[in-house]
């Protein structure tokens, strides 16, 4: 029986500068650089006037405030062209009247999308999966993610994320499961013998000497 | 494109940005704070505005061109 072929798919690594690119978007020509100095939401879709795509759009718009609150700038991408992106949030706007303010990518040749792993052969050859990458003002990779096809992403999470990646780099800290804003954080680990004997004395609350939480 | 239209004149968003530089100099900071557009677009949109003609930049800074200042004038 011959054995299937399996396409090799270069994925970005965590802490790296983000792959460089210069592309056609609805606002223009953007270059990742003319980011520098924001947080970026770089997010791709599988397919214009699609189901959950368009759900998702909406719900990208309706955090769009949330995020320049936080510094953040949000970019779509898709393998459609920019007279289809306009086709569609056009659409989006008259009928769901929801008005998309970010700009998107038309990646006609996938040449973004080869990049940063955004196509994924056993979900489709042509679209690119639903991926969400977190890129910081130094333009490094601080966090992704990869949804299938069929499923719609979360935009309370996307926001959690960039706020516990913000209070990371601000205090020095790490969050814990289901963190939120405002809740304890966790105290970075003791990396010595005589730390670990501190740690239970520094007035932190603490499970044990590697499990230790702080308010901010 | 955000600033220059395919006839070559400044879309809305671009006379937005030339006319914040009719007093001077000013970095893409500058201009993103003073016209209320975002800092990528104020960038991307002065390379288009520099290819064009309507503005030159030295040092980090953009000021208008011989051409940008008659449009704004």
């Amino acid at each position: 029986m011959a054995e299937e072929e399996t396409e090799e798919v270069g994925l970005p690594v965590l802490g790296r500068k983000a792959p460089d690119f210069e592309a056609v978007t609805t606002q223009g020509t953007l270059r990742l650089s003319d980011f520098e100095g924001t947080w970026l939401v770089l997010f791709s879709h599988p397919a214009d006037f699609t189901p959950v795509c368009t759900t998702e759009f909406i719900a990208f718009a309706k955090i769009y405030e949330e995020l320049k609150k936080r510094n953040t700038e949000l970019l779509g991408l898709s393998v459609d062209s920019v007279s289809s992106h306009i086709a569609w949030t056009r659409n989006v706007e008259k009928k769901m009247r929801v008005k998309i303010p970010f700009p998107i990518i038309a990646d006609l040749n996938k040449e973004v999308a080869k990049k940063y792993g955004m196509i994924h052969p056993e979900q489709s050859k042509t679209e690119t999966v639903r991926c969400v990458f977190v890129i910081d003002p130094e333009s490094k990779i601080r966090a992704m993610i990869y949804y299938p096809l069929t499923t719609g992403r979360n935009m309370k999470e996307i926001l959690r994320l960039i706020d516990a990646l913000q209070t990371t780099d601000k205090h020095k800290v790490a969050t814990p499961a289901n963190w939120k804003p405002g809740d304890p954080v966790v105290v970075p680990p003791p990396a010595t013998a005589e730390q670990a004997e501190e740690r239970l004395k520094e007035g932190y609350k603490c499970k044990d000497w590697y499990l230790c939480f702080k308010k901010l | 494109m955000p600033c220059v239209s395919p006839d070559g004149k400044p879309t809305s968003s671009g006379m937005a940005v030339l006319k914040s530089l009719k007093d001077g100099a000013l970095s893409p900071k500058d201009i993103a704070s003073k016209t209320g557009q975002p800092l990528f677009r104020v960038r991307s949109g002065l390379r288009e505005l520099k290819n064009a003609g309507f503005v030159e930049e030295a040092e980090g800074k953009y000021r208008l061109s011989e051409n940008g200042k008659t449009l704004v004038e």
